[in-house]
């Protein structure tokens, strides 16, 4: 106990420093919003064609909930405003009308229709992974994960790369603080590429937002994903199913690249195995 | 005549004090008293347990907590919060106020309600005192999925037992429920006279009925194979770990429904007092309750779209889940259209009524927006589900949970509260219960998942408000606290009607009303 007080006390102050919390009780969010602008606020679009569809899904059904939030919303602050006691109004005794009661159970009927059709071919989509031109297998453990290129008989172990003592704040934190590996996963742009998900030990959950991929990686089970990247690029995630202690430390960084430079880079992993 | 009767029976009472009366009373008032205490108890020891977790999210490392502890913490605010708060005040207002409400003399169990009670204090007991046991508290989520739920110390068998208690604890107080609705009602009492408030626990008791078995059987299994040697949920065994999810969701579902039924009815009650107006569409009222819970049992896959299920199981499930989305629009719009045109006065109980159904359908919304399985694989398991799931549960269960216990503290105690206290309680809790959960949103949609000790920079700047808004908004329950208190110590006398547009039984009686509700049952007309 004596020693956690200890590791606390520097901190403290570095937590309670005054400038700071001014700083994000009052500046930040606005500062934030204005110069970060929309990814810290909203889903990713991703750089799929998969993740943009979903992205547009997203956005549809928000724009939806956000006009019937209007719409309901209005009436119930009109009647706030207009139908109180204090401005002297009399109470009205109407207390059913079967008429109204059906216009509003087929009108959101309707609009769900409207929500589950483009929703359904997504999914059908998102599902389909045939023909795909390569397969990785990707195994989760308590607290990293592993990748293994199939075709090539080649795989390896991938770590976060954030010091300890960055995490203890003990040193600064870089940029991709915790969605840092040591060896990340390199896969090609433009090919279709099936992935393998399972765990060696318990339920972990593959995610990366940019791909729009998430799957639970479960022991015993496989369960299968495909993506195609159009841009090259790093791509981050993190595992997001609870998986025990260190469970926020183990991150997924993708690295996309040109299939030249994929290929020549799989010779060089190959032949480091052959040594 | 009947005065003589009365006293007659007082007479015969046998009134124990101090101590003893708590632990002996079969009186429904009582033990719904007990069960709102215990129910505020647990609401600041949960609480408290928030307040760790979002100490630790205050900003980006690791500086006070284990994070293995802030797991522990995680799953214990959950537990403690679902079981020790939400369904213990339920059970608490249904205590009070169905008899009151349907015109019966009390409970019609009285010993098994005391025994239901009872449980409850020990199962918390047992349940809280895990932290302190060899390998910690359980830190595998309240969901307690296999395996991870099985590498748990030397807690594991104490928290099943602790969840074995509360099941029939609840079963109990369900059995007690329905059978006082079902054959206590006063002469004329016909079911579609019922206060809505009557219905919906009606409905919520039969969902308890059906799931806490199907919880049971799921720890109970999670026992054998942690100490048994069975291989219900091990796949090295032939078992398969997703069946649990299955059941606990099959649980879980229905459980969702029986912490918000209960809200239904008390805003249902609420809006037509004050806006001096009967509720409108009282049978559709009905009948989407029902329908709500009828659904409740179709839809549990929808917590697991990730685990890979089959594309037929993930449209079933996407559109059974936006389904529900009717009877519960019926429900909002229903209650838009009983203040449509009332005279409407806003007492503190009209404003959290008022706050819940805003911010209750808020987290509608977005339980719309994770139902649709290709966005839901985004959504799940990222901050956008605690934002979710924290607006219908907090502005939504406990909102109801305050409005009922303004609404009718009067009528319990016969004082009135401080109505200026009570008003800024409201606009505390209401800011500050934004600045917590409004933020979730944002950074699980950017990408934050639920249940990690630390984040990337990105989060920092909602994570930090969200905790300053979960200090605010938890401080700001002491004065909740402090307003019960005084309320029960004194205060201005209330009326029999205590409230201009109050219509129903309740009111008939007076404030506070006598120790056996109605010794001679009322006439409904």
């Amino acid at each position: 106990m004596p020693e956690r007080i200890r590791r606390l006390l520097p901190n403290l102050k570095s937590i309670l420093n005054l400038r700071r919390l001014a700083a994000g009780a009052i500046l930040l969010p606005v500062a934030s919003a204005a110069l970060a602008g929309w990814d810290t606020l909203n889903m990713p679009v991703g750089v799929t064609e998969v993740s943009r569809i979903v992205y547009d899904l997203h956005m549809l059904i928000f724009w939806i909930c956000v006009v019937i939030g209007i719409v309901v919303f209005g009436a119930m602050f009109y009647s706030i405003l207009m139908h109180r006691k204090s401005r002297g109004v009399t109470a009205a005794t109407f207390h059913e009308s079967t008429t109204v009661e059906v216009i509003w159970t087929v009108i959101p009927f309707i609009i769900l229709v409207a929500m589950a059709v483009p929703a359904t071919a997504t999914l059908i989509k998102m599902e389909d992974s045939g023909q795909s031109e390569m397969t990785i297998k990707i195994t989760g453990y308590q607290w990293l994960w592993r990748y293994d290129y199939l075709d090539h008989d080649f795989g390896f172990y991938s770590f976060l790369s954030t010091s300890r003592d960055s995490i203890r704040d003990r040193a600064e934190k870089g940029e991709h603080y915790l969605l840092e590996v040591d060896r990340p996963l390199v896969i090609p742009t433009n090919t279709k590429i099936r992935l393998l998900v399972t765990a060696n030990d318990v339920i972990h959950a593959w995610w990366v937002p940019d791909l729009a991929l998430k799957r639970d990686a479960i022991p015993g089970f496989i369960n299968e994903l495909w993506t195609q990247i159009d841009d090259p690029g790093v791509y981050r995630g993190q595992c997001a199913e609870l998986c025990g202690r260190d469970h926020g430390f183990m991150p997924i960084e993708v690295h996309a690249v040109p299939p030249d430079e994929y290929r020549a880079w799989v010779e060089k992993q190959t032949a480091s195995v052959a040594e | 005549m009947s005065e003589i009767a009365a006293a007659h029976d007082d007479h015969h009472d046998y009134h124990p004090s101090g101590l003893w009366r708590w632990v002996t009373t079969t009186n429904h008032k009582d033990i719904g008293t007990l069960y709102l205490w215990l129910a505020m108890i647990m609401f600041f020891i949960g609480g408290a347990m928030a307040l760790v977790i979002r100490t630790e999210l205050f900003s980006p490392g690791l500086q006070f907590v284990d994070p293995q502890f802030f797991n522990s913490m995680t799953t214990l605010h959950a537990l403690v919060m679902i079981f020790g708060v939400v369904m213990p005040a339920f059970t608490g207002l249904a205590n009070w106020q169905i008899p009151l409400m349907v015109g019966a003399t009390d409970m019609a169990l009285p010993r098994l309600n005391n025994w239901s009670f009872w449980i409850l204090p020990f199962a918390f007991a047992m349940l809280l005192s895990t932290m302190f046991m060899d390998g910690g508290g359980p830190a595998g989520g309240w969901t307690l999925y296999p395996p991870l739920t099985l590498q748990t110390g030397n807690a594991l068998p104490f928290v099943i037992f602790s969840i074995h208690f509360m099941g029939m604890s609840s079963i109990m107080g369900a059995i007690n429920i329905i059978a006082t609705i079902v054959n206590m009602r006063a002469p004329g009492m016909h079911m579609m006279k019922m206060p809505l408030f009557v219905w919906t626990w009606l409905i919520t008791a039969f969902l308890l009925i059906a799931v806490m078995p199907v919880l049971a059987g799921g720890v109970t299994m999670l026992l054998t194979d942690k100490f048994f040697g069975t291989s219900f949920f091990n796949a090295a065994g032939g078992g398969d770990p997703v069946m649990f999810q299955h059941i606990f969701w099959f649980f879980g579902h229905p459980e969702v429904y029986i912490l918000i039924l209960p809200s239904f009815g008390v805003v249902s009650s609420i809006l037509p007092t004050f806006s001096r107006k009967p509720l409108f569409g009282y049978s559709s009222m009905v009948y989407a309750t029902a329908s709500i819970a009828f659904l409740s049992f179709v839809v549990w896959a929808h917590h697991m779209f990730t685990v890979g299920m089959p594309l037929a199981g993930e449209l079933f499930f996407m559109f059974a889940t936006m389904l529900i989305a009717v009877p519960t629009g019926v429900k909002v719009f229903n209650w838009v259209a009983t203040m449509w045109r009332g005279s409407m006065t806003f007492e503190t109980p009209m404003l959290f009524a008022i706050g819940f159904i805003i911010m209750f359908t808020i987290g509608g919304f977005s339980g719309l927006m994770l139902a649709i399985v290709p966005a839901d694989f985004q959504y799940h398991d990222s901050y956008f589900v605690v934002a979710h799931f924290h607006y219908v549960l907090v502005p939504g269960s406990i909102f109801a949970i305050m409005a009922a216990v303004y609404y009718w503290l009067p009528k319990w105690t016969g004082n009135h509260y401080p109505e200026r206290l009570g008003k800024w309680h409201f606009w505390l809790s209401t800011i500050f219960v934004n600045l917590t959960f409004f933020p979730m949103h944002f950074v699980g949609l950017a990408g934050m998942p639920r249940r990690i000790p630390d984040y990337a920079l990105q989060f920092a700047d909602y994570n930090m408000l969200a905790s300053i808004g979960a200090f605010g908004f938890g401080f700001a329950q002491l004065l909740f606290l402090y307003i019960v208190v005084v309320t029960i110590r004194g205060g201005e006398k209330a009326t029999d009607q205590v409230w201009e547009g109050a219509e129903g039984l309740e009111w008939t009686l007076p404030s506070p009303p006598p120790y056996h509700s109605f010794t001679t049952p009322p006439v409904v007309r």
